[in-house]
């Protein structure tokens, strides 16, 4: 089954593929510049407790995001 | 010729940059702005070229100031270096099309070439080079393997006719580019990832976080107190006292000049903390007391910045710093504040919001005391035992912690999310560490060494006249009544607006109990800012943010004070 989940949701260690950026344009370019864009695939590494920063793999790089922006980047998950 | 060296940021674009210029090296701003780039000078065919490491960009379509500035340069450059990171194809590829497509004169550096093995990719250059059509050089700057072939392949830089594409169809192209020429194989995580993401994970990050900065703090004590103790001290007292104790005997002992140049003899000696003259007191307190802990300083914050471990140490401290309405990245500039308060405002311009620049700078310069202040802190205080040093630090935390709690809640704005690349860890080439901490040394001793000099001139001048028994008698009720401390230490507040280092010095000859040195040291790190923090302020947030500052350092300073003295 497909699930469409915010990246907050993902677990650790669990891959998506991005399938929409909810937000402005600068905020889209801001992500698309450091590898996020719609059609990427995404694996989260760790989240820190508290609603702090989330941190993804993207291709061979590791980027930190805010827990809010990261509540705004919807991915697609394979669940069984 | 103007050469620009351009890239993503973290792809070791600085390390290529010192291997192609020599030592002379400037750094400035780039006009209208706060942007920092630097400039140096290279060898190419037999002339001398301009080289220019431009502020680190992922795109040419502006999404904050570093990358707008990279714009700008790149209309007065006659030819581009993009660095690109191999170990990441295909982001650093976003800038690399970028540049071609505008026909700019391109030479590719395909640098941390030696990172792609054991991270399992494999890159075919010559496919790469034809399918950009620009000359494609595999480097690796620690080594400086690749470096020669870039300089010898400049001449192949052409430019091109203009390609206009959207950011899509540009997005397409770097995915097609990049199925032909990049090849993954799978492989186990090696030991560096296993790290780089234990100390990112809460349970694991914090102990490691607790870990390293107590590990800082140590080495840090222990290189200072090194230095201090097998180097400067017996070069002060065996060496340069008998010579200045002849001179003392020459100028007789006393008068005007003596008392400049030498200052008082006690008991019948120089004393290098008490004699406060311009040649004991005001060559010791910077060069002995404060250089040594200045260069440990800066060289354990170099291995933190350049390992790639600070940008954890962000994220990890996130949390904690949107309370204080910043974002975890802004720990940076308050760990720069702990060598000097200067450097740690000018740090703040990563901070985007004005907001954010203010809380920042505010709390630098009055929650972080600076590398100088440290060091007379553990000089006087520490003699009267460790608990007293601790209550002083526990002090100026809490009021760091308090004081960014209250500022967020005050001022309107919020704080802006933390988005930034985790580099991985790397061993930094030691070339780049010395080079950075030769300029941080200099600068404290071309800043700090004649304002100190000053500073004691200024003190012995006013002795002199008197203004000291006038000014203390004036705030004496001010003075003993809300901090508990004898009129005299009234002085040393005033000289501490010149240097927090000296004035603390001028502490020392009061007798002052131990609680009394809690209560001075406190409020000389929270209250007026050093000349030169001032000028900083003054420049970075404007006349009436600074005034604002120094407002809330001024009235926290005695309301803490005056607290410590109470409840001591």
């Amino acid at each position: 089954m497909v699930k469409q989940i915010s990246l907050t949701h993902l677990r650790r260690g669990q891959s998506g593929r991005v399938i929409q950026i909810m937000g402005g344009f600068g905020m889209t370019r801001r992500l698309a510049a450091l590898g996020i864009r719609p059609g990427k695939r995404i694996t989260k590494i760790s989240a820190m407790f508290m609603r702090g920063p989330v941190t993804v793999r993207v291709g061979h790089s590791d980027i930190a995001l805010g827990f809010g922006m990261a509540s705004r980047i919807i991915v697609e998950v394979k669940e069984q | 010729m103007r050469i620009l060296l351009m890239g993503n940021p973290n792809v070791g674009k600085s390390v290529i940059f010192s291997r192609l210029t020599g030592v002379h090296v400037i750094a400035s701003n780039y006009p209208g702005t706060t942007v920092e780039f630097t400039k140096g000078w290279a060898e190419y065919k037999g002339k001398r070229v301009e080289v220019i490491d431009v502020p680190g960009a992922y795109t040419l379509e502006p999404t904050s100031k570093a990358e707008e500035v990279a714009v700008e340069m790149l209309k007065e450059g006659d030819l581009v270096i993009d660095i690109i990171d191999a170990t990441n194809l295909e982001r650093n590829l976003n800038l690399a099309l970028q540049l071609i497509e505008r026909g700019v004169p391109t030479v590719i550096a395909l640098n941390i070439w030696d990172e792609t093995k054991h991270r399992g990719i494999n890159i075919n250059v010559e496919k790469l080079e034809k399918l950009l059509g620009v000359p494609v050089v595999p480097t690796i700057g620690i080594t400086g393997e690749g470096i020669k072939e870039l300089f010898s392949r400049l001449e192949e830089a052409k430019r091109k006719k203009p390609i206009k594409r959207t950011e899509h169809q540009r997005w397409d192209e770097i995915g097609r580019i990049i199925d032909r020429v990049q090849t993954l194989t799978h492989r186990h995580h090696t030991l560096r990832e296993i790290l780089e993401e234990a100390s990112i994970r809460p349970l694991s990050g914090l102990p490691i976080a607790i870990l390293v900065l107590f590990l800082s703090f140590k080495i840090i004590r222990f290189i200072g107190e090194g230095l201090i103790g097998y180097l400067l001290e017996p070069l002060f007292t065996k060496l340069y006292l008998p010579l200045i104790m002849k001179l003392s005997l020459f100028l007789g002992s006393g008068g005007f000049l003596h008392d400049i140049l030498i200052g008082k003899l006690i008991e019948g000696g120089i004393d290098f903390i008490q004699s406060f003259g311009l040649l004991t007191t005001g060559l010791y307190v910077p060069l002995a007391m404060v250089l040594p802990y200045i260069l440990s300083f800066y060289l354990v914050l170099g291995i933190l910045e350049d390992t790639g471990y600070l940008p954890r140490l962000a994220i990890l401290l996130d949390n904690l710093m949107h309370r204080l309405g910043l974002h975890g990245y802004a720990i940076i500039p308050n760990l720069l504040g702990l060598g000097c308060n200067v450097p740690g405002i000018l740090g703040t311009r990563i901070l985007e919001s004005k907001r954010e620049r203010f809380i920042a700078s505010a709390l630098i310069s009055i929650g972080v005391p600076c590398a100088a202040l440290q060091a007379m802190i553990f000089g006087l205080v520490g003699k009267h035992g460790g608990q007293y040093v601790s209550m002083v630090y526990g002090t100026l935390f809490l009021v760091w912690l308090l004081l960014g709690l209250i500022l967020n809640r005050v001022l309107k704005g919020f704080s802006p999310p933390l988005l930034i690349e985790v580099p991985p860890y790397r061993l930094p080439p030691w070339r780049t560490m010395v080079k950075k901490l030769w300029m941080r040394i200099l600068g404290f001793v071309i800043e700090a060494l004649p304002l100190v000099l000053l500073g004691v001139l200024v003190v012995n001048i006013l002795y002199f006249l008197k203004v000291f028994d006038f000014l203390a008698n004036l705030a004496a009720p001010f003075i003993h009544g809300i901090l508990g401390l004898p009129k005299e230490a009234v002085v040393a507040l005033v000289i501490g607006f010149l240097r927090k280092d000296v004035a603390l010095g001028m502490l020392g000859p009061l007798n002052l109990t131990a609680q009394q040195l809690v209560v001075g040291s406190v409020v000389l790190a929270m209250s007026f800012p050093c000349i030169a923090t001032f000028i900083i302020l003054l420049k970075e947030l404007g006349l009436k943010d600074m005034l604002k500052a120094t407002g809330i350092m001024i009235f926290s300073a005695f309301l803490v004070g005056g607290i410590l003295n109470l409840i001591l």
